[in-house]
């Protein structure tokens, strides 16, 4: 076995930000997302992340803003812990420990130093009943405290945080479970119980999903299962209670939410169209259709200019209240499983796999971003369970990413597939790809396998399916049968091919595209594209063949199957035998594409297991046990940016490429080195965030860079390390007015040297970087606001130094008329900034 | 917020011809001229020389036609009865007829009356034509005898008598002023040297023998009879090389186009075949409104003249290049197409604000329907009698995007007599076509459970009904009659064609179907 001490498995990308509400802070900057077991805090205006809040050790249950004091916020978690953190800088500041698993949390400003949260005290009797517990959050200093003083405050409530709402600033809270509303009034002490008939005659489900409350009036507004919204008034008697009903959904209320003033209601379910309804005069509504998915979750800035719908395909939409959207954070799709395989688009080197229904979703494994989701189908998405309706069941991409086929199927009851086969071709004008030929049945039979000729010398395209129905059928692109200029060469059925009548299950060309292998059950037929002709078949009875895969490089020779019964076959191609086979349940064999290397997951005791090896020689490159536990059926070797000098043989197969795989849970994982590791951690250190700007890739660009602490890391990092001097003179540069500033032609020698490096004495380093730690020393202890004045007395001559430094072509009087001007009015200029 | 993405409309590939290059030139006509002669217009002869005039021969007259003109610029009348073959000479100066009468009348183009009056044959001739030379006439008649004669002195020369009954066609060579080749309802082509007294090659066509036809290269000659075109090869002695038979009615004319490039047959079914002259296929077809006698090509295709049976004479003339342009672009440009641009061409400054509007998409009626859930609309719009009746696929679509949201029975319910009796008739009118039959099997079954009950109430619907019944009764009777000829077909197959020349590769190149099974008959190479 070798040693791999410094590979790990991690977590990369492909977040869930919909698991519940999102909170937004008061000022509607900040955007904060339970996501696994960080939160996440995106920026409102730039739609990105800004920084993770790590800590927890168990899945993010809820987040909310501390009522009294609206830079920090609580966090909630199934591990027993409620934190507090200080988003703006990403800190921790404190741990409650209440120790039951929590599932939601809540809190109000009128109860002071209090925190709602609903828990299964008593885990060991019965699990399921669950309870609202006011904890009383203890004043100590200390990070870690135990939080002991825990009253109960409503027994039996639901799961689902929705279903809890705290009412006209916390005088009562209102609970929703099943079939019965609790309202409870703390003034009073009292609990009121209102029930509701289990099934009314048109058959509608009464069954309550979520509650909002009025936040000025006695109104509570509830949710259905049924589509209905039902408004609740006189609830603090026992008889005399009211409630009306408002119709529109056509299945059940996800999600209500009033916005600050109590003016509009807005409610969202299955079918993504966000409802505004108006309050007291309910027949006025206003629509916003079509947002993509369900909605699972709605919020509204506090000052309600803004509103927030999360969606069920992992989106969290931006909504102006003239209900306008404008703008949307997506995160990786996962719907309930990986229909197409996972690919890398050669082009964008995304990962690509399908995402929201009808979609092919490109995304960016580096930046953790969904770059566009290609629409695969083209048909209006009608948002309605039980309804059968096209999904991307297959999709694969060419050696240069010039050509995409995606396959779609419908399954309909009772009456045959639906298929349609539809070639991409990437147009470099549009960067996207467009339809080229839509073949509508190109089998009788759902498609079981599908790829293209790899080969890049070969001038003709090839595409090979195989199907259920017992053919398979090669593709080409007939490039000579258009007659006229403006029609393009389209796709068409080259060889239809069958061997006994049995089903094909999985094809592979070769390397240089000049061999055809397609298992039909337990046999692997070798077919020559040039000919069509059934060169030889190779068999491993008595189990069908699962996965079938050629050899790269100088191992092209070789030919890799699986077996069902736990056989890992390698024939020689040249000699057409076998040449060797071991025994393992091999789940899924895949190929390094840039690599001789090849990578098989074993199932193994209920965990999987990772082999990496070349086929040529007997000892694997590399193995790990237990990768994880379940079955992995996807992963992908995604080529890297940047090559990686690992020179430790362990590790050496990650040099070139990375191996991505999907858990059973639908985790995407990936294996890291120490090196990488390090690097990522030198690259994160150099980021500090200014409070009152949105961090942006801009802002990042312009904004302070802190100097490395250490010698030997700077010079590691010494190129990406731009000169302090330099951002300070394009930050002195924007910060001027405009209408002040010189013409551009003066300017712009002087900020072109500014980006430039120039060699500077380690002596008027070490000065630069002692100012900069100041700064940094008076940037820690601000917890006042600091004035932006206050430090420019040190940065202009800086600022000024490099001006002269820079361009000495300014003359003495133009640079006092700079440094006058520069001087006259930024104060206002500082005063917006800060605002 | 995503926009509606409207209904998508099969596009289902054309089931016609194909637009082709040869289909371009061809059509590249403009509407013909039509004059009507007197009787049925037998020959058509172009000069040879500019402007390219054209002699017809009908009835008793030879008219010669400008290339531009509609009343003929010149015409003989001197015949005492039906007048046959006027063509001219080489030179274009003189012009020969035969005549029903047994005369054979040799004009100056520029006179009126017969320059030389040739008397032998003792029946009607139907062939004349002038040797390469210019100086001599060969005749062909019905008495079963062609003759040559001197035009200088009026004389026969010769007289050839092998053929055993009329002779209806011949050529001369335009290479050799000795060589002449004439064809006889006799079944034969016989080919003379006037040097010799009897033929030098003689070609069975099998068919009485209507035209013959020389490439210009002399080294082919086409033969058109019956319902047949040959093309012989005279350089290996008259060995037959194609025999083509794409009319169903007697060939009656025989023509070269685009420089030897093209072969136009006309025939008595009112076609006039274009073949490619290389391969031998039909390229093009022209449909007349009645059987086609005489048919004359100007030289660059520049105009198609046919005469045909009725008398009518129908002049193509070739559209100029700025003519085919200029229809192209009409068809581009739309009456509201300067509105349309107004102002988009418009390039903003430098320092403009640019203020975007908000492109309004454009929507069909049934979609708007559809973006409203409306789907009773929505099918009443699809139903509406011009796309019905013009586009039924735009119909089908509908359906079938109802059928996606399953929401078609919603809107095929609650229809009163008129319009279930609209559906049926699409259904009646639909049905049976395979584009479209999986999707309106499933409609029509819909139908039939919805409206189960109310069957026997109105008189319309069930009209419709049995109509529709007996449509399906036809068409399982088609299908049944379709398997036993494909059943008989197979067994034909399986038995001539020998199991070991089975081409694997050579079939599944032409067409990807049905060739699964030729692969799978190969035996199992080798199994490891």
């Amino acid at each position: 076995m070798v040693e791999h001490g410094d590979i790990r498995v991690v977590h990369r990308g492909g977040s869930k930000i919909n698991f519940r509400e999102p909170v937004i802070t008061n000022d509607s900057k900040f955007l904060l997302c339970a996501s696994g077991e960080c939160v996440k805090v995106f920026s409102t205006s730039t739609e990105e992340c800004l920084h993770d809040l790590r800590g927890h050790t168990d899945l993010v249950t809820g987040v909310i803003i501390k009522p009294s004091n609206h830079l920090q916020a609580y966090s909630c978690s199934a591990d027993g812990t409620v934190r507090l953190w200080d988003f703006t800088d990403g800190i921790l500041i404190k741990t409650y420990v209440i120790g039951h698993p929590i599932y939601s949390i809540h809190a109000s400003a009128s109860h002071e130093g209090v925190v709602f949260v609903v828990t299964s005290m008593h885990a060991d009797k019965r699990p399921d009943l669950l309870q609202l517990v006011a904890v009383h959050l203890p004043r100590s200093g200390d990070q870690m405290v135990e939080a002991r003083e825990l009253s109960a405050v409503l027994s039996d409530v639901s799961s689902n945080p929705l279903a809890i709402a705290f009412g006209r600033g916390g005088e009562f809270i209102a609970s929703a479970k099943g079939l019965q509303l609790e309202v409870y009034i703390f003034r009073k002490q009292k609990a009121y119980r209102f029930f509701l008939k289990e099934d009314n005659k048109k058959g509608g489900r009464n069954t309550f999903t979520c509650v909002a409350c009025h936040p000025k009036d006695d109104c509570i507004a509830t949710g259905h299962e049924d589509g209905k919204i039902r408004l609740w008034r006189n609830f603090n008697q026992k008889k005399e209670y009211t409630y009306s009903t408002l119709h529109w959904h056509h299945s059940a209320v996800s999600s209500l939410c009033f916005t600050p003033e109590g003016t509009n209601l807005l409610s969202g379910g299955i079918e993504s169209v966000l409802v505004q309804w108006r309050y007291n005069q309910e027949d006025q509504r206003e629509f916003l259709p079509r947002l993509g998915a369900a909605i699972t979750h709605i919020a509204v800035s506090p000052d309600g200019s803004l509103f927030f719908t999360s969606h069920s395909d992992n989106k969290i939409t931006i909504i102006q209240s003239c209900l306008k959207v404008s703008a949307a954070i997506q995160g990786l799709v996962k719907g309930e499983n990986v229909t197409t395989d996972l690919m890398m688009d050669p082009r964008s080197k995304s990962l690509v796999l399908n995402g929201k229904p009808g979609h092919l979703q490109f995304y960016s494994l580096q930046r953790d971003k969904l770059l566009y989701n290609l629409d695969v189908v083209q048909q209006e998405y009608i948002h309605e369970s039980g309804l059968q309706q096209f999904e991307v069941v297959k999709a694969a991409f060419d050696a240069s990413g010039t050509w995409l086929a995606t396959v779609e199927e419908r399954k309909q009851k009772g009456a045959e597939v639906e298929l349609n086969l539809k070639l991409w071709e990437f147009d470099e004008q549009t960067q996207s790809f467009v339809l080229n030929t839509t073949i509508s049945a190109p089998h009788e039979a759902q498609i079981t396998d599908m790829c293209f000729c790899h080969s890049t010398d070969n001038q003709t395209t090839m595409l090979v399916s195989t199907s259920k129905d017992g053919h398979f059928k090669a593709w080409q692109l007939d490039a000579q049968a258009h007659t006229e200029a403006d029609e393009r060469p389209s796709w068409s059925c080259d060889f239809v091919g069958a061997y006994h009548s049995l089903v094909p299950e999985c094809c592979c060309f070769s390397a240089d595209g000049s061999l055809l292998a397609v298992s039909f059950q337990e046999v692997v037929t070798v077919w020559s594209t040039a000919s069509w002709e059934l060169l030889t078949t190779l068999s491993q009875p008595p189990k069908a063949i699962r996965n079938l895969c050629f050899g790269r490089l100088s191992c092209s020779k070789y030919l890799l199957g699986t077996t069902g019964n736990n056989l890992l076959c390698c024939w020689n191609l040249l000699t057409c035998s076998l040449e060797w086979s071991t025994s393992m349940d091999v789940s899924l064999l895949l190929a390094d594409p840039i690599s001789e290397n090849m990578a098989a997951f074993c199932r193994q005791a209920g965990s999987t297991d990772l082999f990496v090896f070349k086929p040529s020689e007997p000892r694997p490159l590399f193995s790990q046990k237990a990768v994880c536990p379940g079955k992995v059926t996807r992963a992908i070797f995604a080529p890297r940016e940047e090559m990686l000098e690992s020179c430790e043989e362990s590790s050496q197969w990650l040099n070139r490429s990375q191996l991505y795989f999907l858990t059973q849970h639908m985790d995407l994982m990936t294996f890291t080195t120490k090196v990488e590791e390090d690097r990522l951690m030198a690259s994160s250190k150099q980021l500090v965030i200014d409070d009152s700007v949105a961090m942006t890739p801009f802002y990042l660009l312009l904004g302070k860079h802190r100097q490395q602490d250490s010698r030997d890391a700077q010079s590691i990092s010494a190129e990406r390390t731009p000169l302090p001097q330099g951002s300070v003179a394009i930050k002195e540069l924007l910060q001027t007015p405009a209408h002040v500033l010189p013409s551009t032609s003066f300017l712009c020698s002087m900020f072109v040297q500014s980006l430039l490096i120039s060699v500077t004495d380690p002596r008027e380093e070490d000065k630069a970087t002692e100012e900069e730690m100041e700064s940094e020393k008076e940037e820690e202890d601000s917890e006042e606001e600091m004035e932006s004045g206050t430090t420019r007395p040190e940065q202009a001559p800086l600022g000024r130094q490099a001006a002269e430094s820079a361009a000495p072509a300014l003359t003495k009087a133009q640079v006092r008329e700079l440094r006058r001007v520069k001087k006259l009015d930024r104060s206002w200029f500082a005063g917006l900034l800060d605002s | 917020m995503a926009s509606f993405k409207p209904t998508k409309i099969q596009v289902y590939p054309k089931l016609g011809e194909k637009v082709t290059q040869d289909t371009l030139y061809w059509k590249n006509y403009k509407a013909p001229v039509q004059i009507k002669e007197f009787g049925a217009i037998t020959n058509i002869d172009f000069s040879p020389v500019a402007p390219h005039n054209f002699a017809v021969t009908a009835f008793t007259r030879v008219h010669i036609y400008g290339p531009f003109s509609q009343e003929p610029v010149k015409t003989f009348t001197r015949f005492k009865d039906t007048a046959y073959s006027g063509r001219f000479r080489s030179d274009g100066q003189l012009l020969v007829a035969g005549c029903e009468d047994s005369m054979v009348r040799l004009f100056d183009v520029g006179g009126k009356v017969a320059l030389r009056m040739f008397k032998g044959h003792t029946k009607a001739v139907h062939v004349t034509d002038f040797t390469s030379d210019g100086y001599q006439i060969l005749t062909g008649s019905d008495d079963y005898t062609c003759r040559l004669w001197d035009i200088p002195n009026a004389t026969e020369l010769n007289t050839y008598q092998e053929h055993t009954d009329y002779i209806r066609c011949g050529v001369t060579s335009k290479l050799n002023r000795d060589l002449f080749i004439t064809g006889s309802y006799d079944h034969t082509l016989k080919m003379f040297d006037a040097r010799l007294d009897k033929s030098v090659m003689t070609m069975d066509h099998g068919h009485p023998v209507e035209n013959l036809l020389l490439y210009p290269s002399e080294g082919l000659l086409v033969s058109a009879g019956g319902r047949y075109v040959k093309v012989w090869d005279l350089l290996k002695g008259g060995q037959p090389l194609v025999s083509l038979k794409n009319h169903h009615k007697t060939v009656t004319c025989l023509s070269l186009g685009s420089n030897g490039q093209r072969l136009l047959s006309a025939s008595l079914d009112r076609h006039v075949k274009v073949y490619n002259t290389t391969n031998y296929k039909v390229v093009h077809n022209f449909d007349y409104a009645a059987s086609i006698l005489s048919l004359g090509l100007a030289p660059d295709d520049e105009s198609i003249v046919v005469g045909m049976t009725n008398g009518i004479l129908s002049v193509k003339h070739k559209k100029s290049p700025e003519e085919s342009k200029e229809t192209s672009g009409q068809q581009r440009r739309k009456p509201s197409y300067r509105v349309f641009v107004k102002g988009k061409n418009y390039v903003p400054k430098q320092d403009d604000y640019l203020v975007s509007k908000p492109v309004k998409q454009h929507l069909a009626k049934y979609d708007k329907q559809l973006k409203r859930f409306n789907v009773s609309k929505a099918l009443d719009t699809a139903l509406e009698t011009w796309i019905r009746r013009r586009k039924p696929e735009i119909t089908v679509a509908v359906i079938k995007e109802l059928d996606r949201r399953g929401t078609l029975k919603n809107a095929l319910a609650g229809r009163d007599e008129q319009s279930l009796f609209q559906l049926l008739n699409f259904l009646i009118g639909n049905l049976v076509d395979p584009r479209f039959a999986p999707v309106l099997v499933t409609t029509a079954e819909m139908i039939l459970d919805i409206y189960r009950s109310v069957i026997g109430q109105s008189p319309v619907v069930d009209r419709q009904l049995l109509r529709l019944q007996d449509l399906l009764e036809r068409e399982i009777d088609y299908q049944k009659d379709l398997l036993e000829v494909l059943g008989m077909l197979d067994t034909m197959f399986a038995s001539s064609i020998p199991r070991k020349e089975v081409p694997c590769s050579g079939i599944s190149r032409s067409n990807g179907l049905g060739q699964g099974e030729a692969s799978t008959s190969r035996p199992q190479l080798q199994a490891t």
